[in-house]
């Protein structure tokens, strides 16, 4: 476990404990947030637009909401949207990757083929298309990033599996006569999920971002519910006379997302090194 | 014709991908929870009003015949109607693509003008202060989300500084009393043509804040994928051997090891397009570029799904036939490409 971390160097070690601290704030949002009825969106007009001060460490907003408080909620948006956005992605993307690579020929072509036009689409441009139809709201919101993420899964799976397939333990359990299904579930899942759990971890920074995004256009979760994107937008208004509106989730996006790719990057060259070590 | 073969076959492949998209596209269109007859009838309609609307949507028809001439329509460039302009979308798409695409390329230039010869420097002084701090740079440039990039830029140069403007295309003095004449679209290309000397100068202002944010994102990337490719290819035996043979430092680096990086680099430019365009749709609405994203952007508010719908098409067109053009170069530089 130490040597764990201690692979992980400094850069690493410094993001995971952002991320750790910051998960811990939003789960125990209720208790953590000084103004927690604020954060879920209670008005307070008594206290509008006021600068960051020891009362409102971040400031508040037009409706005279805590800015931190209204941020630790909305973390809580943006990571159920990312982790579930990387979630979806994979329970799709795996086992389409996995069956096309092992099985080949045309069921390969076709699946490969079909992954190329949601692979042509640019994401975030498919998100818009599909949450736009179905409309604002987080879950919608989730689907749609999650229907133009799964495809980098599936490609990423398949080539896997490529590798895998020609391994003498696959082989040898075709001699003896197992049958496919249990081959491509015992044999070569675990062997393909590892270094695809490993790029799901990676993506949920980018997911995050993307998540965001969509909030700004508003395409995200319906007021009050506080999301990032909405805030900056909110604050653009007012930007930047009252710049701290929009600076303040602007900069928690920016933070929490670079993070994930520190953390990530650490991941991978920890893996890499740890793989040469053997 | 080996070379021959290979490009009539990603012609094929692009066609077919060109009608999946299509086809999601129309799939998208039919799940709006709302009745597209009745958004199209327009504010509190009628029985009547909605059942006309109905009738010349044909919507009363079977799914086969509406995807059937959905993509017809779209073949020939028939894109419909908008809900909320009631103008034909094609007049539309004409007059922003241009404008999309133009900062779209011009971020794209700008994200390999910086970011390869960074890549480059970074591989060549691996480990070194400049190393750490452009990986710390590329690292960020990643991570900020454009819309917030686009609002900093704004405040720091358009407000603070007041050294360029703060959004638009073009100043209004020239749009409204002296326009360019419009033959391309490109302002830049159409400003240059008619001599309007003042004009580019005064688009290239307008272009730079924009540019710079949709450049972040592919700036960081072409910079870590340049570093990392120069890196293996400092260490292939050609170039040891080069060094062997007592070249001078410069003549390795650019002489030896870059040339082995344009097949990738190809790759490279393809991926920066791609962001720039899909990005273009968040920073045009924060730096009011007239553009397909602020199209877009104005389209979801109302609900205008056929602007919406066609858009997503076009731009996802200029995306695959980017790639198609990438390919084909790629082939053209490497032979392999066109075996297997």
């Amino acid at each position: 476990m130490n040597t764990a971390i201690s692979r992980l160097g400094v850069a690493g070690s410094i993001a995971l404990g952002v991320i750790c601290l910051f998960l811990l704030a939003i789960i125990f949002a209720p208790y953590v947030a000084p103004f927690p009825e604020q954060g879920v969106g209670d008005p307070n007009i008594a206290s509008r637009l006021l600068p960051p001060s020891p009362e409102h460490w971040l400031g508040t907003d037009a409706f005279g909401r805590d800015i931190l408080s209204r941020v630790i909620y909305g973390g809580r948006v943006s990571v159920t949207i990312g982790v579930t956005v990387v979630i979806i992605g994979l329970c799709i993307g795996l086992p389409v990757g996995i069956v096309a690579g092992y099985s080949g020929g045309w069921i390969d072509e076709t699946l490969m083929r079909i992954t190329d036009v949601f692979l042509a689409f640019p994401a975030l441009l498919l998100a818009v298309l599909v949450a736009a139809a179905l409309g604002a709201g987080m879950w919608n919101c989730i689907i749609a990033i999650s229907i133009s993420w799964w495809p980098w899964y599936a490609r990423m799976a398949r080539s896997e599996v490529l590798v895998l397939r020609g391994q003498p333990y696959v082989e040898a359990a075709q001699v003896m006569g197992v049958s496919h299904p249990v081959i491509l579930v015992r044999h070569i899942l675990p062997a393909v999920f590892r270094p695809l759990s490993v790029q799901g971890a990676l993506d949920f920074g980018p997911a995050l971002l993307t998540g965001s995004a969509l909030s700004f256009l508003g395409l995200g979760v319906r007021p009050p519910t506080a999301d990032w994107g909405e805030m900056v937008n909110a604050g653009r208004a007012v930007f930047p006379d009252r710049w701290w509106i929009a600076v303040m989730p602007g900069l928690t996006i920016f933070i929490i997302a670079l993070a994930f790719s520190m953390l990530g990057d650490a991941v991978r060259d920890a893996e890499k090194s740890g793989s040469h070590d053997h | 014709m080996q070379l021959l073969m290979y490009i009539l076959r990603r012609l094929f492949m692009s066609a077919f991908v060109l009608l999946g998209v299509a086809f999601l596209v129309f799939v998208a269109s039919r799940i709006v929870p709302s009745d597209p007859a009745t958004l199209f009838a327009g504010p509190r309609p009628t029985a009547d009003q909605i059942a006309a609307a109905r009738e010349l949507l044909k919507l009363d028809q079977s799914l086969w015949v509406q995807f059937t001439d959905f993509i017809t329509s779209m073949a020939v460039g028939d894109f419909g109607i908008s809900y909320r302009t009631r103008q034909l979308i094609w007049n539309d798409l004409a007059s922003f693509l241009p404008a999309t695409l133009e900062l779209a390329l011009f971020a794209t230039g700008l994200a390999l003008v910086i970011g390869i010869p960074l890549g480059v420097f970074a591989a060549d002084w691996k480990h070194s202060w400049f190393d750490t701090s452009t990986g710390i740079g590329s690292i960020a440039a990643v991570a900020m989300p454009s819309f917030f990039l686009a609002m900093l830029l704004q405040w720091v140069f358009a407000q603070w500084l007041d050294v360029l403007p703060l959004s638009g295309r073009i100043s209004r003095d020239i749009s409204l009393f002296d326009p360019v004449e419009t033959i391309t679209g490109f302002l830049l290309i159409d400003s240059l043509l008619t001599g309007r000397f003042d004009a580019f100068w005064d688009a290239i202002k307008h272009l730079i804040l924009p540019a710079l944010t949709l450049a972040a994102y592919p700036t960081g990337i072409a910079m870590r994928l340049t570093r990392s490719l120069m890196i293996e290819i400092l260490e292939r035996k050609h170039v040891v051997a080069a060094r062997a043979l007592g070249l001078s430092h410069r003549r390795i680096l650019f002489g030896h090891a870059l040339p082995n990086a344009v097949g990738p680099a190809l790759t490279i430019i393809g991926l920066s397009f791609a962001f720039s365009l899909t990005g273009a749709v968040l920073v045009e609405i924060i730096y009011a570029w007239p553009g397909l994203g602020r199209y877009i952007s104005e389209a979801i508010l109302s609900k205008d799904f056929p602007v919406i719908a066609a858009s997503a098409l076009v731009v996802t067109i200029c995306y695959v036939f980017m790639n198609l053009v990438i390919d084909v170069a790629q082939a053209f530089i490497d032979p392999r490409v066109t075996v297997s």
